[in-house]
């Protein structure tokens, strides 16, 4: 599986460690959070917030680089608005991915 | 210019946040996790630009939008292109940004919103310039008389002339009623039959199918007459 990276953080911190480093704690707090949200709503069945919950993770899927990730959580995206769980299983393993790497930075 | 950010992901805000302090005419004055706050705010504040998330919870990006009665120039962040179409059909929308944002592409977003508002500026100083249109000029012989707008109370056909008639002074031109009614502001001046034009600021008093301006009885068609009485003040 591909693995998590920061080259679009350090595109966008250009040098700044400052900035940089902003960007991880807001990505180590905010991740774990939603993370949870997501395994909240999932309990639920509700598929309109696991659709949502997965939507606002996607975007931290594309920050840390993972593209084939993200067309994967795209397509369970859309696989959750027609009520189907298709893509759970991948998209779960995308978020252990995501975890493992946020505690090595 | 100033802008606001509105985006239920602290990360989508910070990135924004980053983007926008890397561009010297940009001032953030202030972020939102959703549109509801953001509308507090611009109840009470005006900003140039407004960074926004189409797809948020509850309240969606072009909910928000809907509820502005003169937006400011917006640029939409998504993470989807499916709303790129819906976009168009909004005159405030001036890009589109699909996240993750690239540095280069944010500030072509900016570059748009600039020309934008020069854009929007300019039609208000030229619709502000045609409020205030309060003169025109007649010709007679050979010579270009200015007519001060709200002096005329009174214009008259007769044949292929039209009379001004004025506070100070009466003219004879040649022109047509149709002409001159195209030159005076439809809030001040009414057609009260095919041959008169009147100042609704100068009438004295109705009666029955006739109008008394100034020392003028004027009749005042059948089919005129409901819309005269629903321009007058009536107590």
């Amino acid at each position: 599986m591909e693995q998590p990276n920061l080259t679009y953080v350090d595109q966008l911190a250009r040098g700044d460690e400052k900035i940089r480093q902003t960007l991880i704690d807001v990505i180590k707090t905010e991740f774990p959070e939603e993370e949870k949200e997501y395994y909240t709503v999932l309990a639920k069945k509700d598929y309109k917030k696991i659709e949502e919950s997965v939507h606002k993770i996607k975007h931290k899927i594309s920050i840390l680089g993972l593209e084939k990730s993200y067309e994967l959580a795209n397509t369970y995206e859309h696989n959750l608005r027609e009520h189907r769980m298709e893509g759970e299983t991948d998209f779960e393993e995308i978020l252990n991915t995501i975890s493992a790497y946020l505690k090595t930075i | 210019m100033n802008c606001i950010i509105i985006d239920d992901e602290k990360l989508a805000r910070t990135i924004l946040k980053t983007l926008c302090d890397d561009v010297d005419s940009l001032q953030v004055v202030g972020e939102f996790p959703n549109a509801m706050q953001a509308i507090k705010y611009l109840n009470e504040n005006e900003v140039d630009l407004i960074f926004l998330d189409i797809h948020m919870p509850d309240f969606t990006g072009f909910d928000f939008v809907k509820t502005l009665k003169n937006p400011p120039s917006i640029v939409l962040t998504t993470s989807d292109s499916q709303f790129a179409i819906e976009a168009f059909q909004y005159e405030c929308i001036v890009d589109y940004l699909l996240k993750p944002i690239a540095a280069e592409r944010f500030k072509t977003a900016v570059t748009k919103a600039k020309k934008h508002q020069l854009i929007s500026a300019k039609t208000e100083e030229q619709n502000a310039e045609k409020t205030y249109e309060n003169d025109f000029y007649i010709n007679i012989d050979r010579r270009l008389i200015k007519i001060d707008i709200p002096s005329i109370y009174l214009v008259e056909a007769k044949g292929d002339y039209i009379h001004i008639k004025t506070e100070d002074k009466n003219y004879t031109v040649h022109s047509t009623l149709k002409k001159i009614e195209e030159k005076l502001p439809e809030s001040l001046f009414l057609k009260i039959h095919r041959s008169y034009i009147i100042n609704l600021k100068k009438i004295i008093d109705i009666e029955d199918n006739s109008v008394l301006i100034k020392k003028d009885v004027i009749p005042v068609s059948r089919s005129k007459r409901p819309e005269l009485m629903k321009r007058l003040d009536l107590l």
